[in-house]
Parts: structure tokens; C-alpha cells; sequence
């Protein structure tokens, strides 16, 4: 689904990611570790297209396109979705509204007419369920004045509500309190099917005990240094990244 | 980010999509303004003695102001020798049936979406008086609004027909010494509406005016005068489009609101003037003076505009609160782009005890367009247990743009509460891109992100207008964001 080889981005003339590998294949889970610093969320936003960053060499292939040269809301109508570290607050547009416009917009490009305000009132309730997602949010401004948890939690609730096949999760775990923890996790969980890809960026091992991953990759210094299994996330949490860090460099130093 | 600057390029380049002119033979006056222009359109409106007195006053007074200085703009080099103060089309004055309109005057306001024609209005929710440069063309359901006592017709036709009202409340609200504009209007102003609401009625249906400026080097001064007599309700809905044309015209309009005790009065604008291209070259000089008086005890009245098209909006509806607990509310949006200008606010004069008013006013700029919030909250000091709420915000769009804020409070009573809040916030970057992740292009993302911001106003227009605005709003935006 996902083919992204020898990656190198730049921002301002520094080079964040220097040539990365990954490939992910439908009904995957992949959790990308690594210290603060080493491009993790510069890859989340290269996927989803964010400007300010330069891609100066590798590609990016998904679903057999070349993802790089598509536009940021055709990367989302192709089926890539990203759940944002910092959700943004668009005061005054309602969360439903908003919903509507986006679904709207993603049916048409695959040529589908919008759905009726039945239907998709039908739609919103099933997933806000399926997430447990509270109501009273849905018809509130999009984010505005929603707390830590509520925003990431309305992250999830788009997920459910707009289907992607790939969902990038941008440290989605952070600054969430055991509960809400349980609860994005149990929604993500709901919403993995055969058809779908999760890769999930985090820092911590604590989101893999609730969202077993498939595979587990550890970046460092704009690179994948180490892939493994829900094995690897619990080394690293037993001793540190340093114990990797020190193991690579001493590589390089040879 | 080049693709965007690309958009912004192609958009702000398309055309006014009213910018078209109707091809009809009119009576144009000759360019030029003296005491014989004055007298030549009295004379064509067949108006009495006093009338045309009290136009030559106004203009006497007019010839004696200077230009003001004050406003947040360079005021333009208006030669008024250099325009004509009247024209209508050739035909008959006034129509008896639509079959007697000329059908180019009658295409012009099909292809603005204005329904002239009764039986095609759904369900008569609206009626309208059609203004075609400087005479009214048509007022839709006179009969039937005339069943319940109520008059809702073209000024001229007011003036024959009902001269003791106007000349009753003609000018009081907005005196011809007013300020410049206001006598200039006084002395020349051609047609308008005249609304007349009796005691205990509630008008059925929302009063609508179209103003449509056609003639080249002409002048638009239309005047509305709308009295709701004890307990009576109305609201009233004003539009204005004018063709593309290389010379900036001016339209100079007052309107003058009265609400007697336990009135309402709504009055709304969606103004659309053509804006002048993108250069900066053209476009309406709209400098109008607005008023209301809440005459009576607890009467009420509320302005809310949109404003989106003319080279430069000028203009402050105010509410005099007179009555004791009357309440006077202003809601607006206020959108420059390119080279537009808008000075736009309101003025709160607070007389009578326990008055309220309620200002929210939200600027959007973008392009090197300048917004400015001007208000002024004046507590006499009568005006015992007076309260004031002001929130004014500013949006700005890119950075060539600018928006500024000029709240004047005068407070003459201690037991006045007054509350002003105000913002300034940028579009940003970060919500436009979240919004392209969900699958929303910049454009639509811009307009929702907009309509959004000005939500608390638009929710206070007549639910067919509020429609026609958002999208308003999202189409002058267009492409704005780079």
C-alpha cells in the first residue's frame, strides 16, 4: 500500500530525514519509535504533504501513485489520513459541518454523490458509538475549547467518520490520561480491518500495550535503524534509547 | 506554495459577476449640481413647495462644508460638477403591470435573481421595490400588504400619496446638515423606499429594496425612510449591484429608521457594489449615512450589513435610544479585498434609562486592502443604568493588508456599563492545511474558515439572504489565501 524508499527531507536547508525505507501493506500496524529529534513527526507531515518541508531525493508510492506530487487534499481524498499531534481549532465551523464538507468532498473524487442528511446523520451516530465519541462535541465548533484529550479523541472520531486506508497517528498517545488512552486506543482498534494501515508514531512504549502493533521501527538521526516486532518496543523501553543510539554511532564511527 | 500564489493570481482577476450593463434609453440629466438641477429633478418628481425648500436648503448648507478629514482613508477627488443627478429609463415613470416594464429593464433584474414578478415569488415571502439608477421601477404586493394599513412604496410615489407622513419625519433622524453626503443627498436624491408600518402590525413578509446603479457618470442618491408606529414589526432587506465601469461613481445614500413604542425595525444590507478591478481602478464610492431613532419606550432596532463590494465603504448606522429600555443592535461584516476600502462602524447614542446595545463587528482584509472599525458609544447623562457590549474582530489575510480599530466611548453617567472586547487573528496556514487533510481544498477551506468567523452575524440575517451572503463572502475570498 505504502512504499516510501530512500526518503531525504530538508527544512530550511537542514536535512531532517536522510534516506528512508519503509513499506506497509494493507491489515498492517507499524509503530515508529525514536528519540526526540530524529524525524518522526517531519515524516507524518512530508505524508500529508505540509509545504514548508523539501523533499530533495527517494519517493513515496501509494496505492501505485506517486504521493509526492499530489496536492495535500487529494493525498486525503486518495485515502491518507493524519491524526494531528496538535489538533487545530477552527472557531465557529461545526465539527458536523465540517464532517459534511469533508465526506462530501472525498466521495466525489472516487465519484460518489454526497450523502443524504439522513444517511449521514445515521453515519455520525454509528461511529461516534464505535469510538465513543461524545455527542455534545460533534455540533461544537471544531476543537474550540476542547481540551487535550477531547481534541485527540475528535482525531479518531474523524478517522472513523472519513474511513481512510492509511492512518498516520502523530503521537496521538501524547498528553492523554490512562482513560482517554484506552479510549482512542479502543477506537483505533475498532476501526483496523484487512483493508486499512495504521503507522503510529510514538515515544512511548505505553500505546503499544493497547494497539499491538505488527511491526515496530526504531528512527534515529533520519533514518530507520532498527525494525522488529512488539519485542523491539519493549527492549527500548527496558534500556533507553541510548543503548541504540550508542550501538549506531559506534557503527558509524567504524 | 507557488500553486497557490497561482490561484490567488487567477482568482482575483475574475470577474464581478454583475458587472454587466443594461442597454435602455434613459432621461439623463445634465452632468453639473446647482440650485437648477435641484429644481429640474423636483420638477420631473412633480414634488411640492416645501419639498423642493427644503432640497435647496440642504444643498445651500452642502455648498458651504469642506470635505472631512477625520476618515482612515484619502478621501477621492470628487469633481460633483462632474456627475449627473438623475437619470431613469425613457419609458413611463411608473408601471401599472409588469407587461408595461421595458422587458431589457425586466431581463436586468431577472439576471440579478430579483423577482419583480408576484406569482413567481415563493409564496409572497418577500416583496420587493426594484430601484433602477435613479427611479423605482416596480414594488411587488401593494395590494396585498395595503390590507393590513401597510405602505411599502417607491419615495416618489410616498411623497404624492402620503405627504403628511413624509413631511412629518422626512429628515428628522438624519438632518440634511448632518454631515456632507447627508445634504448633498437631501438636495438631489431621486427615489428610494418609503416603508410606513401601522400601530399593532406585524408585516408578513420581509420589505426588500434592490438598488441597481446602470447609467455611465451618474450618481446614486437614494433615500429610505421607515417609521413602525406603536407595536408594529418590520424587517427590511436592502441589495445594490452596479456594472463594472473604469470611472469610480458615487452613491450617496440615507436612510432614516423610526420606531415608536414596543416597534421593531430589522434592517439588513448585503451590499455588493462593484469593487473597482484589481488595480484599484473603478469601483462605487459608497458613502452613506444611516440612522435609527427608538422613539418610543422599549423599542428595538437592529442593522446588520455585509458588506463586500465598493472601492470604499463609508458608512455608520447608528441608533439613537431615545425610549427608555430601547435597544439598539449593529452585526457587521465587513470584507475588502484588493485595493477596497471600508471604514465602517456604528454610533450608540444612549438617552433614555436602562437603554441596551450590543455591537459585534468583524473585519476581514486581505489583498492591500485597508478595514477599519470605527464606533462611537455615547452614555448622556440621563441615561441611567445604560449598557454598551462591543466586540469587534479583525481577520487579516496575507500581509499586505491592514485592519484598525477606532472605539470611542463618552460616558456621562456612572451607572453606565460598558464592555469592549476586540480581537485580531490571522487565517492561518496551520488551519487551512488541517482542513486540506480532511480532503477540503484551500479555497473551500478558506470560505468555511471565513463564514465561520462571521457566524454570529450571519445568523442575524433572513434566512434567504444569509445563504446568498456565505456564499458571498467565499467567492470574494476566493483564491486570497497565498
Amino acid at each position: 500500500m505504502l512504499s516510501i524508499s530512500n526518503l531525504q527531507v530538508s527544512i530550511e536547508d537542514k536535512q531532517i530525514l536522510k534516506g528512508l525505507d519503509l513499506q506497509v501493506n494493507a491489515g498492517e500496524v507499524h509503530a515508529i519509535m525514536g528519540p526526540n529529534g530524529s524525524g518522526k513527526s517531519t515524516l507524518a507531515s512530508v505524508l500529508a504533504g505540509r509545504q514548508e518541508y523539501e523533499v530533495t531525493a527517494g519517493e513515496v508510492i501509494f496505492n501505485e501513485k506517486n504521493l509526492l506530487d499530489m496536492s495535500p487534499e487529494d493525498r486525503a481524498r486518495e485515502g491518507v489520513f493524519l491524526a494531528f499531534q496538535y489538533p487545530i481549532e477552527i472557531p465557529g465551523v461545526s465539527n458536523i459541518n465540517f464532517l459534511k464538507t469533508a465526506l462530501a468532498e472525498i466521495r466525489a473524487y472516487k465519484g460518489l454523490p454526497p450523502l443524504s442528511a439522513k444517511e449521514f446523520l445515521q453515519l455520525v451516530k454509528e461511529k461516534q458509538q464505535l469510538v465513543d465519541f461524545d455527542a455534545k462535541l460533534t455540533n461544537r465548533s471544531l476543537n474550540e475549547g476542547f481540551s487535550g484529550g477531547e481534541k485527540k479523541r475528535n482525531e479518531i472520531f474523524q478517522l472513523a467518520m472519513l474511513e481512510p486506508t492509511l492512518a498516520i497517528l502523530d503521537e496521538t498517545d501524547s498528553g492523554l490520561d490512562i482513560d482517554a488512552l484506552r479510549i482512542v486506543a479502543n477506537g483505533v482498534n475498532q476501526l483496523r480491518s484487512s483493508g486499512n494501515a495504521f503507522v503510529m508514531i510514538t515515544h512511548y512504549q505505553r500505546l503499544l500495550e493497547y494497539i499491538v502493533p505488527d511491526f515496530v521501527h526504531v528512527l534515529y538521526n533520519g533514518k530507520i535503524v532498527r525494525s522488529g516486532t512488539k519485542e523491539l518496543a519493549l527492549e527500548l523501553e527496558e534500556k533507553g534509547y541510548d543503548w541504540l543510539k550508542e550501538s549506531i554511532d559506534t557503527q558509524n564511527a567504524i | 506554495m507557488s500553486s497557490e500564489k497561482q490561484l490567488l493570481e487567477e482568482l482575483t482577476t475574475e470577474e464581478y459577476k454583475y458587472g454587466f450593463s443594461t442597454n435602455i434609453e434613459m432621461d439623463i440629466a445634465p452632468k453639473g449640481l446647482n440650485e437648477d438641477t435641484i429644481r429640474f429633478i423636483s420638477a420631473k418628481k412633480n414634488e411640492p413647495e416645501w419639498l423642493l425648500e427644503w432640497r435647496l436648503k440642504a444643498y445651500r448648507y452642502f455648498i458651504t462644508m469642506p470635505i472631512p478629514t477625520w476618515q482612515n482613508f484619502k478621501h477621492p477627488d470628487v469633481d460633483f460638477q462632474d456627475m449627473s443627478y438623475y437619470a431613469a429609463p425613457k419609458e413611463k415613470p411608473k408601471y401599472n403591470s409588469l407587461d408595461e416594464v421595458d422587458p431589457e429593464l425586466l431581463d436586468t433584474f431577472k439576471k440579478l435573481g430579483i423577482p419583480l414578478d408576484e406569482q413567481k415569488v415563493l409564496s409572497g415571502v418577500v416583496a420587493v421595490d426594484a430601484v433602477f439608477d435613479s427611479v423605482s421601477v416596480k414594488t411587488t404586493f401593494q395590494k396585498k400588504l395595503k390590507e393590513q394599513g401597510i405602505i411599502f412604496s417607491s419615495f416618489g410615489e410616498a411623497v404624492q400619496n402620503h405627504p403628511e407622513l413624509v413631511k412629518k419625519y422626512l429628515g428628522t433622524v438624519v438632518p440634511s446638515t448632518d454631515n456632507i453626503y447627508a445634504a448633498l443627498n437631501a438636495a438631489v436624491f431621486s427615489d428610494g423606499s418609503f416603508v410606513y408600518i401601522p400601530k399593532g402590525v406585524r408585516c408578513p413578509m420581509e420589505l426588500s429594496t434592490y438598488f441597481r446603479i446602470n447609467a455611465e457618470n451618474t450618481g446614486q442618491f437614494e433615500r429610505t425612510l421607515i417609521i413602525a408606529d406603536d407595536r408594529a414589526y418590520v424587517s427590511y432587506l436592502e441589495g445594490c449591484t452596479a456594472p463594472m465601469r473604469d470611472e469610480n461613481q458615487m452613491h450617496a445614500a440615507v436612510v432614516e429608521l423610526i420606531a415608536m413604542e414596543d416597534a421593531e425595525i430589522k434592517y439588513s444590507t448585503v451590499q455588493n457594489w462593484y469593487p473597482g478591478d484589481k488595480d484599484g481602478n473603478g469601483g462605487i464610492y459608497n458613502f452613506v449615512t444611516k440612522r435609527g431613532i427608538c422613539k418610543g419606550d422599549r423599542s428595538k432596532i437592529s442593522w446588520t450589513q455585509v458588506e463586500t463590494g465598493s472601492a470604499i465603504t463609508w458608512k455608520y448606522p447608528g441608533v439613537v435610544l431615545k425610549g427608555d429600555n430601547s435597544v439598539g443592535e449593529f452585526y457587521s461584516v465587513a470584507l475588502t479585498r484588493n485595493h477596497q476600502v471600508a471604514d465602517t462602524g456604528t454610533k450608540m447614542m444612549h438617552i433614555g434609562k436602562n437603554t441596551r446595545s450590543r455591537i459585534i463587528s468583524k473585519g476581514i482584509s486581505a489583498g492591500v486592502s485597508h478595514n477599519s472599525y470605527r464606533g462611537l458609544v455615547k452614555i448622556s447623562k440621563g441615561a441611567d443604568g445604560a449598557r454598551n457590549y462591543t466586540q469587534c474582530d479583525s481577520m487579516l489575510i496575507g500581509d499586505k493588508c491592514g485592519a484598525h480599530t477606532f472605539p470611542y466611548i463618552e460616558s456621562k453617567n456612572e451607572s453606565a456599563m460598558l464592555e469592549h472586547e476586540a480581537t485580531t487573528s490571522k487565517i492561518g496556514e496551520d488551519q487551512v492545511f488541517y482542513l486540506n487533510q480532511r480532503g477540503i481544498d484551500s479555497e473551500q477551506a478558506v470560505g468555511l474558515i471565513v463564514n465561520g468567523y462571521a457566524k454570529e452575524v450571519l445568523n442575524q440575517l433572513p434566512m434567504e439572504f444569509a445563504v446568498e451572503a456565505q456564499k458571498l463572502l467565499a467567492i470574494s475570498l476566493e483564491g486570497s489565501v497565498g
